[in-house]
């Protein structure tokens, strides 16, 4: 099948739809239950802010590695455990994200899904940037660098 | 306490989402962000799925006057398009093409691929206080 730049492969949209559904799902059950929005690097960050009462945070990412979990308890070899990728790449990735979402207030669920949701025009114009950036920063990783699966 | 089972069942939804959907495969992600190299498109679909059901929710709660559990809604107040908007999304997208992780699939990969979860959501706490460091010490001097 061919895609606007190049070959499609491995599309998964079955799965992807649903899964995107529970996201969604879960997003609305938090907004409808204790009213607040399901952004991860929200969370992640503000268990550590000076912030009081972080007890749902702490309980909606305690909820969100245990789903995972139950997942692969599942179905225990379905997704793919990635092998080999550089150290060190890894942590300047995982700065550079926590920095960005940080100051940027937000991440893929966060503006990515809820602030689009909200139909939130700060969200809309963060994913738009992140979406840019994220597709350049790959193609660096993968045709500049040479690392591929 | 009721208001930590209603985010623990929501997380439970949102990780089992995310791990069905193979968000927490980075090379996966990577697949979809790599649009020169044999592209798979599936990560736009979990996002207008996700969309999907949380926009119509979104609209409908809103209208009530409090969640189930509390007094109000608590939603983002800034409209500001500003330069730390742009340079945070910019700069996490870098983060996230360079590694394939977002921050919910790497808590997600926690349960399964510790050894690249661990030091990647360890960075980014890191991250987001030496950000938040900078940002105090640059506010100080203006």
């Amino acid at each position: 099948m061919n895609g606007l730049f190049t070959e499609v492969v491995n599309f998964t949209p079955l799965t992807s739809v649903i899964g995107g559904l529970l996201v969604g799902t879960a997003a609305a059950l938090l907004f409808a239950g204790i009213g607040r929005i399901a952004g991860i690097s929200g969370m992640l960050h503000g268990l550590f802010s000076a912030e009081p009462r972080s007890g749902w945070r702490l309980s909606f990412l305690i909820g969100l590695i245990a789903g995972a979990g139950m997942y692969v308890l599942i179905w225990p070899t379905d997704i793919p455990v990635r092998q080999g990728f550089p150290m060190a790449l890894l942590i300047v990735a995982g700065l550079l994200v926590g920095a960005g979402t940080r100051l940027g207030s937000g991440c893929t669920s966060g503006h990515g899904v809820c602030g689009i949701g909200r139909l939130s025009t700060r969200s809309l114009v963060a994913t738009a940037v992140f979406m840019i950036t994220g597709v350049l920063a790959a193609i660096f990783l993968r045709h500049m660098l040479g690392i591929t699966p | 306490m009721k208001t930590n089972l209603v985010a623990l069942a929501a997380g439970l939804l949102f990780g089992f989402g995310l791990a069905l959907s193979h968000m927490a495969d980075p090379d996966k992600v990577l697949a979809f962000l790599d649009v020169v190299g044999g592209w798979d498109p599936s990560l736009a679909l979990v996002m207008a799925g996700a969309v999907l059901v949380f926009a119509p929710a979104f609209f409908l709660i809103n209208r009530t006057s409090a969640p189930w559990l509390g007094k109000t809604f608590h939603l983002p107040t800034r409209t500001n398009i500003d330069h730390r908007l742009i340079g945070g999304a910019a700069l996490f997208g870098l983060g996230w093409g360079l590694a394939g992780y977002c921050p919910g699939p790497a808590l997600a990969a926690l349960s399964f691929n510790a050894h690249e979860a661990i030091p990647f959501v360890a960075s980014i706490i890191v991250g987001g206080w030496t950000a938040r460091w900078l940002d105090a010490a640059n506010r100080r001097r203006h």
